[in-house]
C-alpha cells in the first residue's frame, strides 16, 4: 500500500490499485505508483509487462476497470487525452504522436493551435508558431535548419527531442515518456536522457517508461518494477542498486535458472 | 544530432543545401499549375482556329465547365487530405436540385426559404456519410458508394412519381427566382462569364485559408496523415471528419442549386459520374488517396485543367469521346507525380 502523503502534501499524481482487463485478460493487477514535482518515476518491465497499459491509463487514452487515479490528491476521471492535458499531464509516446508527413511547426502546436482574430474567424497564427517552434528547439540545442520541413524527415533522436520540447513548452506538470530511448543508438538515447534530466530540473515530475535498467537506473529517483501485469515492488533510489534493478527487471529467479541450463549447455559441448 | 545545449549548434555536415527550385518543386501544388499552363497552351495551338487563347467567349466557355467541377472539388480535396472520400457528391447535385424543383414548383415554396432547406438537406446528409464512417469505421469509399446508389433510385424514382418524366421543369416559375438567378447563376460580362466562376473562386479562397491557416486545416491534416497520432494530443478527429462530410455535403448542394436556377430544369440523373471528376481535380492537385496531404490551391488548377480539357477537345474539333482518355491520362500523370512529390516529403521515414 502506497502512502498518499508526504511531508503533509499529496503526491502531484498518483496511481492507487489500478487494474485493467482486456477481455479474459488481465493486462493491470492493482498497480499502485506516484511521482512529484521535479523528480524522475521510471516504470520497467519487458515486453507484455503492462507498461503501456500503464500510461494509456494516465494520459486518458483508457480507463482502469478498477483502482483510483489522484492529481494533487484529488480523484480524477480521463475521459479522453484532452481531459488528462487540461490537468497538465503530457504523453510522448513511442511513435511521438506526430505526423510524419506535416512539418514541424503544425506538429508542433497540434491540437493546442495558436490563434488571433475574433469570433468564428479566428486564425491560426502562423508567423508565432513558426518563432516559438525555432526559439524552443534551439534552446533545447537542437538544430532545426527549417521549421517548415516535414516531421518525417527528422531521425528518431530528433523527433524524441521535438515532442520532448513540445511538451515542456506546454507547461506540462507531469510528463510521461514511453520507451524514449528504445530506438536510438547510444549517443542520441544519452542526448534524450539528459532532456530529461533538463525537464525535472525545471520542476516537472517525469514518469519514464523504459525496458532498459541502464537507461533508467541514472536518471530516476523512484523505480516500479512491471511483470505481466503484476508490480514487482516500487522502490525508492536509495532501497536498490543498479544490479538489483537488472535482476528483478530480468525475472530474477527464471534469469538464474537460464544462466544454470546455458552453463549446462555448455558443458555438454564443451 | 547536436550533442550539447549550446546555442551555436554546428551545422549538420550530412545535410545537402536545397536549392529554391528543387523545394518549389516538393510543393504538392506545383504540378497542377504546370500542367494546367501546359494544356493552355497545347490547346492554344490545336484551337488556333477558334482562337482559344485570345476569345474571351472560349475562356468564359472553359471556365464556366472548370467551375461546374471546381466548385465541389474544394471540399472534396479537404475531406480527401481528411483521409476520406464521397462518393456521393456527384449525385447530391441532382438530389439537391430535384428537391428545390420540388419545394418551388409543387410545395409552392418561395425560392429563398427552398435553398436554405436544401442546404440543410445536403449538410444532414454528410452528416449521414460522416457519423457513418466514424462510427462503423467501415472504408468511406463503400458508406458513400452506398449513399450514391441509395439517391439515383431516390432521385430516379421520386422524379418520375411526381411529374411522370424523367425531370422536374418550370423551375423559373418560382417566386423570387430572378433575384436568385442574378446571384447564382448570370452572366458577369457579355462574354458570357458566369457568376459561378466567382464562386469557384470565392470558394477556393475560403477552403485554402481553412487549409492553410486556420486550427481546424491542421486538425485535417492529421486527421488524415495519422488519425492515432492527432487524437493522442487531443485533436478531436471524428467531428473533423463529419464536418469535412457536411460540407462536401452541403457545398454539392450549392452546386444543385446554382444548377437547378441556371437549366431551369434539373435531370434526374444530373450529377451522376461528377464524383470521379471531382476526385481527379483533387488528386491533380496534389492531394494523396491516402491522405494527409494536398493542396486546395492544387485543385483548383486541376478543375481549371480539365475544364479546359472537356471544351478544348470540342473546339481543336476532335472526336469529343477522346475526354475520357484525355481524364484518365491526367490522372495517371497525376499520381506519378504526386508519388514521386510524397517520397521527396517523407524521404527518411
Amino acid at each position: 500500500m502506497v502512502d498518499t502523503v508526504t511531508n503533509g502534501a499529496p503526491h502531484l499524481v498518483e496511481a492507487d490499485r489500478l487494474t485493467k482487463y482486456y477481455g479474459n485478460v488481465v493486462a493491470l493487477n492493482e498497480i499502485s505508483a506516484h511521482v512529484n514535482a521535479g523528480e524522475v518515476t521510471c516504470i520497467l518491465g519487458d515486453n507484455g509487462a503492462g507498461k503501456s497499459s500503464f500510461i494509456k491509463i494516465l494520459s486518458g487514452s483508457h480507463q482502469p476497470d478498477s483502482g483510483r487515479l489522484l492529481v494533487d490528491g484529488e480523484e480524477v476521471h480521463f475521459a479522453s487525452p484532452r481531459d488528462a492535458r487540461a490537468y497538465g499531464i503530457a504523453t510522448v509516446y513511442q511513435d511521438l504522436a506526430m505526423v510524419p508527413l506535416m512539418s514541424i511547426w503544425r506538429n508542433f502546436f497540434l491540437g493546442a493551435e495558436p490563434r488571433k482574430g475574433y469570433g468564428p474567424l479566428r486564425w491560426f497564427d502562423v508567423a508565432t508558431a513558426k518563432r516559438i517552434v525555432r526559439t524552443e528547439l534551439r534552446e533545447m540545442g537542437i538544430d532545426i535548419r527549417d521549421p517548415d520541413q516535414a516531421v518525417g524527415t527528422l531521425s528518431g533522436g530528433e523527433r524524441q527531442s521535438v515532442a520532448i520540447a513540445r511538451a515542456v513548452y506546454f507547461g506540462a506538470r507531469v510528463l510521461i515518456l514511453d520507451e524514449p530511448t528504445s530506438a536510438l543508438g547510444v549517443k542520441q538515447a544519452g542526448v534524450v536522457l539528459k532532456y530529461v534530466l533538463q525537464a525535472r530540473d525545471r520542476g516537472v515530475a517525469v514518469i519514464f517508461i523504459t525496458h532498459n535498467p541502464h537507461h533508467a537506473y541514472p536518471v530516476g529517483d523512484r523505480f516500479v518494477i512491471l511483470n505481466r501485469g503484476q508490480s514487482l515492488g516500487n522502490f525508492a533510489k536509495s532501497a536498490i542498486d543498479q544490479q538489483e534493478l537488472v535482476r528483478l527487471m530480468a525475472g530474477g529467479r527464471e534469469l538464474a535458472e537460464l544462466e544454470h541450463e546455458l552453463e549446462a549447455i555448455k558443458a555438454e559441448v564443451g | 544530432m547536436a550533442e550539447t545545449a549550446a546555442p551555436s549548434v554546428q551545422p549538420d555536415e550530412r545535410l545537402v543545401r536545397v536549392g529554391p527550385l528543387a523545394r518549389l518543386l516538393t510543393r504538392p501544388d506545383i504540378g497542377a499549375f504546370l500542367g494546367a499552363v501546359a494544356v493552355f497552351f497545347a490547346f492554344g495551338y490545336f484551337a488556333r482556329a477558334v482562337n482559344w487563347i485570345g476569345d474571351p467567349a472560349i475562356a468564359a466557355g472553359w471556365t464556366d465547365q472548370a467551375a461546374q467541377y471546381g466548385i465541389i472539388a474544394v471540399p472534396v480535396a479537404l475531406l480527401m487530405i481528411g483521409g476520406e472520400f464521397d462518393l456521393s457528391a456527384g449525385v447530391m447535385i441532382g438530389s439537391s436540385g430535384l428537391l428545390l424543383g420540388y419545394l418551388t414548383t409543387h410545395a409552392q415554396m418561395n425560392i429563398w426559404p427552398a435553398m436554405v432547406v436544401v442546404l440543410l438537406f445536403g449538410l444532414a446528409i454528410g452528416f449521414v456519410n460522416g457519423i457513418t464512417v466514424v462510427k462503423t469505421k467501415l472504408p468511406s469509399f463503400i458508406v458513400t458508394l452506398a449513399t450514391f446508389f441509395v439517391l439515383q433510385g431516390v432521385n430516379a424514382a421520386g422524379t418520375l412519381k411526381l411529374t411522370g418524366q424523367t425531370a422536374i421543369q418550370d423551375i423559373d416559375t418560382a417566386s423570387g427566382f430572378n433575384a436568385a438567378h442574378r446571384f447564382f447563376a448570370s452572366d458577369l460580362t457579355h462574354y458570357s462569364f458566369k457568376v459561378k466562376v466567382l464562386w469557384w473562386i470565392g470558394i477556393t479562397l475560403v477552403g485554402g485559408w481553412l487549409l492553410a491557416k486556420t486550427r481546424f486545416g491542421n486538425w485535417i491534416y492529421s486527421a488524415g496523415g495519422d488519425p492515432l497520432a492527432a487524437r493522442n494530443v487531443g485533436v478531436p478527429v471524428a467531428r473533423t471528419k463529419i464536418t469535412l462530410f457536411m460540407m462536401t455535403s452541403g457545398v454539392a448542394a450549392l452546386m444543385g442549386i446554382i444548377e437547378a436556377i441556371e437549366l431551369r430544369s434539373m435531370q434526374a440523373k444530373e450529377g451522376i459520374g461528377l464524383e470521379f471528376i471531382f476526385i481527379i481535380c483533387a488528386v491533380v492537385g496534389g492531394c494523396l488517396l491516402t491522405g494527409g496531404y494536398g493542396s486546395v490551391i492544387g485543385t483548383f488548377f486541376g478543375a481549371a485543367m480539365l475544364g479546359m480539357v472537356q471544351l478544348g477537345i470540342i473546339d481543336a474539333q476532335w472526336d469529343s469521346n477522346w475526354t475520357f482518355t484525355f481524364q484518365g491520362a491526367i490522372l495517371f500523370g497525376a499520381v506519378m507525380l504526386n508519388t514521386l512529390i510524397r517520397s521527396r516529403a517523407q524521404k527518411a521515414r
